[in-house]
Order: structure tokens, then sequence, then C-alpha cells
């Protein structure tokens, strides 16, 4: 890349507040042709806001937009953003669940037209999908609402690749990995490796520091709204990525010896997952963390919502904290306190009625120990970044009085820095006796676990305590018969 | 790479999907389409058996005439609520409709087509409204029934006018072969099936009922989308209105105050949601007739019209009972 090429895009000195919240500050950035760009940092850093501004779904309070040399950001929308060439896949979905694959993409392609339109959207979207993601499956007339997420995830990116008479030229993709799986990921970097050689800018955001330096030209590193460091991916490393951002990199204190719990007591938890065959029960004792690993959708969360069901049903206490917060865990329209209180109403009783101080003071307590950013409780829970509304269901969970908390893939698109201070406390409600059940789909997880159980096909096929866990041993279980 | 890299288990998608899972998938969603018309095909059967008479071009032609304006409102229903709205006030606004037409349409030609015409204005204006100032179009529609009662009543405070020649004649055409009301009813759900489902633009304004946030974000425009579906609503509001009028010749300000849950209720029968954007014109239509046939076959077996509503909501819970059946088929099997 030559110094003298223009930018495609030019933020100087861009500006967003919501209300009192400073979301952007001064922030300075350039996007080249040609050129991946990375954008790291702490869920709330920013990241998004930026590339919402950038998209044109919101505007920047102050600060220049330049493109090709002409400030753009007064009256800059979705549709002067599409002019110049620049798609978003953002972090939520954004397809139309009712709607076929084919017809999502034409609400993308608006030339698309005349007689057999729908015919013309599926041949296009159908010749992306193949070149991104061969073997992907997906058939045009396919209603979105039909497809497994990962599938979704797939469309939504092919779909941002896909142009009818109009220039491509800039592709914005929020946490386009978080919910593929490491094959159809690789397939996605290496697409987008092909796409910048081909002349084209791509902005990445993951939390995975592994693609970031693999895929990326330069990397952006954001915290507290600010852009703190951008420099060459070559020159950092996972290490410097990590400092950059905030929060100490620590290496795992794998040296605390591993004491199985599982000894004369009964076990909590018995349970046959539901298409086992074999009879292997997964089984859980007081005070322990069970992980739950192998691939996505093999089973684990079935296996969490039967035995949801099951405790719920025979009148025993029981949690769990969702990983599709959207779907499964936020109350939309709650404040942070009563999403927090929702489990432990019963404790919360005065007379009939619910104790209003006694809710607050839940709620203030579990703000400190949880350390949920926020100036009051009372805001709607949406006014919290992804990670914090994830530990405000943290809280919900662990201030029920249940000793079983089930856990499922909890941590998808959190911080490195969030994840931590939520591992920390998993333990410190563990040795205090409370049993977790915890679906993950990151292997690092699985150090925290002190038992961990491998499904595949519904069924758990190995069964192994923490000193005999390694990624080797969980891979051969997840894989096995596509090796064999 | 010299980083360590977190490594991340995923289920690889594309080639993982069980081919039974999608075909269960695929048998719920037909016998879901299929389901308005069968319960259609099962009333007509049953009459028929009771009724050997009604299975002509006459019996037909009486027992589905006033099936044309209870389709054309639950057509107009549906396109509200293909963006998750509901419309309280289309059975006020249709005997509005009616009243205008029975009296101003037939001393003021002009007059009458300017207020109707102002009629479908208003219901974008609605639209506007409900959307620009984020207000639940129940209660806005809520509201709006009380103003086109009202509006009724002045026109035409006792029952009487007369509907204009015109219209009489045109609700009673003799068509060959098939019944003017069947052949009505398909044109329509052809043409409303056309428009919606096939078409560009109706892609998108079922889009907007499916996920408003992302259309916003693909820069549609949600409020020309809502301001066009309540148009059209108010549009197909009024056909149903003179429609109804030109079958009945007369006027009464409380005449399809029923039409605001049929409408709801032939929706829903012919396999719409309330949420989601998940509509059918076909099914909706099929919906109506289900429900104005409900009506003939109590009548055929001697059912006191005391017990009719009753057994009416026994048939609709019925067939919506056998709806959410097929549809926990259709979660996918673990």
């Amino acid at each position: 890349m030559t110094v003298t090429q223009a930018a495609l895009v030019d933020l100087k000195g861009v500006g967003k507040r919501f209300g009192a919240v400073r979301a952007l500050n001064d922030v300075d950035l350039m996007f080249h042709s040609g050129e991946c760009l990375g954008l790291i940092g702490h869920n709330g850093a920013g990241k998004s806001t930026l590339m919402h501004i950038l998209a044109g779904t919101l505007g920047a309070d102050s600060g220049a937009v330049l493109m090709g040399g002409a400030d753009v950001r007064s009256g800059y929308s979705v549709q002067v953003a599409r002019q110049h060439g620049i798609r978003c896949v953002f972090q939520e979905l954004s397809l139309c669940p009712n709607l076929t694959v084919a017809e999502n993409t034409r609400l993308m392609c608006p030339g698309l037209r005349g007689f057999g339109w729908r015919c013309k959207a599926g041949a296009l979207i159908v010749a992306t999908l193949d070149s991104i993601f061969p073997g992907h499956g997906i058939s045009p007339g396919d209603v979105v609402a039909d497809l497994p997420i990962g599938q979704r995830q797939m469309v939504e990116i092919a779909r941002a690749f896909t142009c009818v008479d109009e220039h491509l030229a800039l592709v914005i993709l929020d946490e386009p990995t978080s919910s593929l799986d490491a094959r159809v990921a690789e397939q996605l970097l290496r697409h987008v490796r092909r796409y910048v050689e081909s002349g084209g800018c791509v902005v990445l955001i993951s939390h995975i520091l592994g693609e970031m330096l693999a895929t990326c030209d330069r990397i952006a590193v954001m915290s507290d709204g600010c852009v703190v460091e951008v420099r060459a991916a070559s020159a950092f490393t996972h290490a410097s990525l990590v400092e950059c951002m905030g929060t100490v990199s620590k290496p795992q204190d794998q040296a605390q010896a591993f004491i199985s719990r599982r000894n004369g007591q009964a076990p909590v938890v018995e349970q046959l997952p539901a298409r086992q065959q074999n009879g292997q029960m997964v089984a859980a004792w007081p005070g322990e963390i069970v992980g739950l690993a192998g691939l996505a959708g093999q089973g684990q969360s079935q296996l969490l919502v039967q035995l949801l069901r099951e405790r719920v049903a025979s009148g025993q206490r029981v949690a769990m904290v969702a990983g599709d917060r959207q779907t499964d865990g936020v109350f939309s329209l709650w404040s942070i306190a009563e999403n927090i209180t929702i489990s432990s109403l019963a404790a919360l009783r005065h007379g009939v009625l619910i104790d209003p101080q006694a809710e607050q003071a839940m709620a203030a307590k579990w703000q400190q120990r949880m350390n949920i950013r926020t100036q009051d409780m009372n805001n709607p829970i949406l006014s919290l970044s992804g990670g914090n509304q994830q530990k405000a269901l943290f809280a919900r969970a662990l201030a029920s009085d249940s000793e079983l908390i089930l856990m499922d893939d909890p941590m998808r698109g959190v911080d490195v820095g969030t994840k931590r201070e939520v591992y920390a406390i998993i333990k410190e409600e563990a040795a205090r006796g409370r049993t977790f059940i915890w679906y993950s789909t990151e292997l690092e997880e699985l150090n925290h676990c002190d038992h961990i159980y491998v499904f595949r096909n519904g069924q758990a096929v190995a069964d192994m305590p923490r000193n005999e866990l390694s990624e080797a041993q969980i891979l051969r279980s997840s894989f096995q018969e596509e090796v064999a | 790479m010299n980083a360590p890299q977190p490594m991340t288990l995923k289920k690889p998608a594309a080639p993982n999907v069980p081919g039974s899972a999608t075909g269960a998938v695929n048998r719920a969603r037909w016998l879901r389409n299929a389901l308005p018309a069968i319960s259609l095909v099962v009333l007509l059967v049953t009459i028929f058996i009771m009724q050997p008479r009604a299975m002509s071009y006459m019996g037909m032609n009486l027992m589905l005439n006033l099936a044309v304006p209870i389709a054309l409102a639950t057509i107009a229903q549906m396109l509200i609520i293909t963006v998750n709205d509901l419309d309280l006030s289309l059975g006020s606004f249709i005997s509005f409709v009616a009243c205008v037409a029975a009296t101003l349409l037939n001393d003021h030609p002009l007059l009458g087509c300017l207020v109707l015409v102002g009629c479908i204005g208003v219901y974008a204006l609605l639209g506007a409204l409900i959307h620009s100032r984020r207000l639940p179009a129940i209660v806005v529609t809520l509201g709006m029934s009380f103003i086109w009662v009202g509006g009724a009543v002045l026109l035409l405070p006792a029952p009487g006018g007369s509907a204009p020649q015109w219209l009489q004649a045109l609700v009673k055409i003799k068509t060959p072969v098939l019944p003017f009301a069947i052949v009505v009813c398909v044109v329509l759900a052809v043409a409303v099936h056309l428009f919606l489902m096939r078409s560009r633009f109706g892609v998108v304004l079922r889009g907007a009922g499916g996920n408003p946030l992302a259309m916003a974000k693909a820069g549609w425009s949600l409020l020309r989308i809502k301001v066009t579906l309540y148009a059209l609503a108010g549009g197909f509001g009024v056909l149903s209105g003179l429609f109804l009028v030109g079958l009945t010749t007369s006027a009464d300000a409380n005449m399809a105050l029923r039409y605001t849950l049929l409408s709801i209720a032939g929706v829903i029968l012919g396999g719409g949601e309330f949420t989601g954007g998940r509509v059918s014109p076909v099914g909706a239509v099929l919906g109506a007739l289900t429900l104005v046939l409900a009506g003939s076959l109590l009548s055929f077996i001697r059912i006191s019209p005391d017990w009719q509503i009753g057994a009416q909501g026994a048939i609709l819970i019925l067939v919506l009972a056998l709806r959410t059946a097929v549809n926990r088929l259709e979660v996918r099997p673990v």
C-alpha cells in the first residue's frame, strides 16, 4: 500500500453521545482499498457504534466523514453509504425470518427487477454462497426461519457480497464468526483475503484474536470510545493485543491442583441424555463445574433444557443462563434491576407484595458484585452493552437460591475482560457448594471445569476429569466419526 | 501464527442438516398451508351431505353471497397484520363506507367518491401516525372505530338509504358456470397473492413485518411501507363496504360491526400469524369462506340462532386447535 493512495473513507474526530454516555470520542480512522482492517476492543468500547456510523444507521454528532475528499457527515444515511459501496453485516442478524433466502437477497439488491427476479436473486445468492462457503447446503427457496443460526449467518454474509449494478467497496463484518463453526469461519476468512487482494476493503470485528492476527492487514484497538492503537497486524502478538485493550493477560493458573469432588456423597444431577444409547449418565456433584463440550448443536443445549424441565416439574430450584440473550435471556422492556430480581421474587416478598427496597438492594448488591457498568440499575436493560447484559443474566441466576445453575454457551460474543470476571465469580460460587453445568463451544473455557463430557450426535461420548483434559482428546471425541 | 489461538468448536452447519428433519419441516409447512383448504372442503362436503340441493349454482350463490364483503374485509385486515398491527376499526369503517354509499354516493356521486377517496387517505394518515408516533395500532384503531360509527350515525341516523343502482347491478352479475361470488373470491385471492407474495414490492412489505429493524438498516422507509399497507387496507375496506351495500341495497350504521372480529378470525384461520409478517392471502380468503359456510352449516343442521354464534366459535376453536397441532409438527425435531 502506498502512502499517497487516497483513503476510501477517512473518519476525523468523530464523536457520538447517547444521552450522558460518550460512546465515541474523537475517533480518527482511515479505511483503504485492498486492505482488511481489524477492529478490536472490549464490549462497549464503541466498535459497533463506530460501524453503525460508517454504515449510516447512526449519525455522528461531531467530526468529519471524508469520502473521496468531501465531508459527507451531514445528511449521511444508509442510502448514501450504499451509494459509496459500503455494506454492513451487523452483529444481530438482519434477515427477515419470514422470507426466503432469495427474497432476502432482493431486499439488499434493488437492482433485481423485472419478470423472474426471484430466479435471478436465487441464482445470485447461491453463486456467492458457493464461492464463499462451498458445500453450504442452502437453497434459495428455503425460508430463513427454518435455517439453523449458522446458515443464517452464512446467507447474511453472502448477501453483503452480492451486488447487482452496484459498486461494492467496503464490507463491514461485525463478529461474523461467532455463530459459524471453525471450518466455515475459515472459509469466510479465506474469502475475506481473496476479496481484499482483489482490491476491496473489509472491516473485521472479532473477539477471536487468532483470526484477527491471521486475517487483518492492520488492527485498530478501541477502548472507551477511543481508538488507542493502530498498527500493522504483524506488529501485534496475542499478548500485545490483549494488553492494548486494557485487560491484563494472565497465564492460566494451571498450577492449581485438581481435586475431584466425586467422593462418597450423592450427585446432585444424574441425567441420561435423550438420545443416549449406552446408558452413559451426565452427572454432577455438589460444588462441581461440569463442562459439556463438543461441536455446537450436538445435543448439549437439549440436555440442559431437559434437565431444566425435569427440575422445574419436580419443584426443585434451578437457574439457567441463556446464551441467546435476545431470544431466551433478557426482558427487553424491563429495567436492569427487574431483570436481575425476577428469579428471586419469592425471597423479596413482603406479605403478598414485592418489597421494592429489598429489590433495589438486591440489584445494587449484584451490580457491585458483577461490576455491571451503568449509572442506574433502573435504566432499561437494553441500555447496557452486550457483555453487561450477559452479566445481568448471570446475576439473575446467581442471585436466585438455586443450587444448580445451567449455562447454555453464555459467553458468546463477550469480551475477554468480562469473561475473566465472570469465570472468577463462577469459581467462587462453586467453592460455596453450588453446582454448575456449563455448555461451552470454546475450548479455553473447559479449563475452568472440573469434569467434562464431550457430546456427539446427542450423546455423551467421552467423560473426563480435568486432569485428563486435553485439546486433542476433546477434538478426537468430537470428530471421531468424521475421522474414521 | 505465533499466538495461541483460542479454538472454537462449532458444528459444521451445512453438511450435517439431516434430510429427514428438513423433510418433516417441509411436510409440516405443507400441511399448514393446506389446512385452510382442507377445513373448507370438509365443511363443504358436510353441507352437501346434509343438504344436497346446496350443490348447485343457485345454492352456492345463496350461501356465498355475503362471503365477498367478508373476504375483502379479511384481506384488508391481513394487510394490517402483515406489519404486526391489528385494525379494530375495520367493521365500523365498513359500516361507514356502506352508509356513505347508501346516501352521498347515491345522491351526489362526485361528493360520494371524494369522501371514499378521503377515507383511504385517512387510513394512510393513520399508518403514518402509528408509525411516526410509535403508537399501538390497537389503541388508535379502537379510537377510530368510534369515530367511524359516529360518522355513520350522522349520515344515517336510522337504517335506510339506498345503494346506487349501478352498484346493485354490479354485485348481482350472473357469471356462467361459477357463481359471481366464487369468481370474485378467486380473482381476489390470486391478485393479492401475486402482489404480496410474488412481486418485488410485496417482499418489501412482508419483510417489514418479519424484521422491521433490519429493513430500516437496509435503507427502506418503514413509514412508506406502513402508509402503503394502511392505504391498501383502507382501499379493500371501501370495496368491502360497497359490495356489502350493493347486496343489502340499504344501509345501517351498525351493519358490519362484526366484520372486525370475523376478519381477524379469517386471517388466522387462513394460516396467518399475528406477528412476524407470516400471512397468506389465499388462506385469508379461504378462511373468510370457511367462516361464512360455518354459519350456513349451522342453519342446515337446525341449530337455533341463539346457539349459532357459540357454535361458530366452537368451529373456530376446533380449526385453530388443528393448526396448533400442525405447528407442533413444525418444531424442528432435535
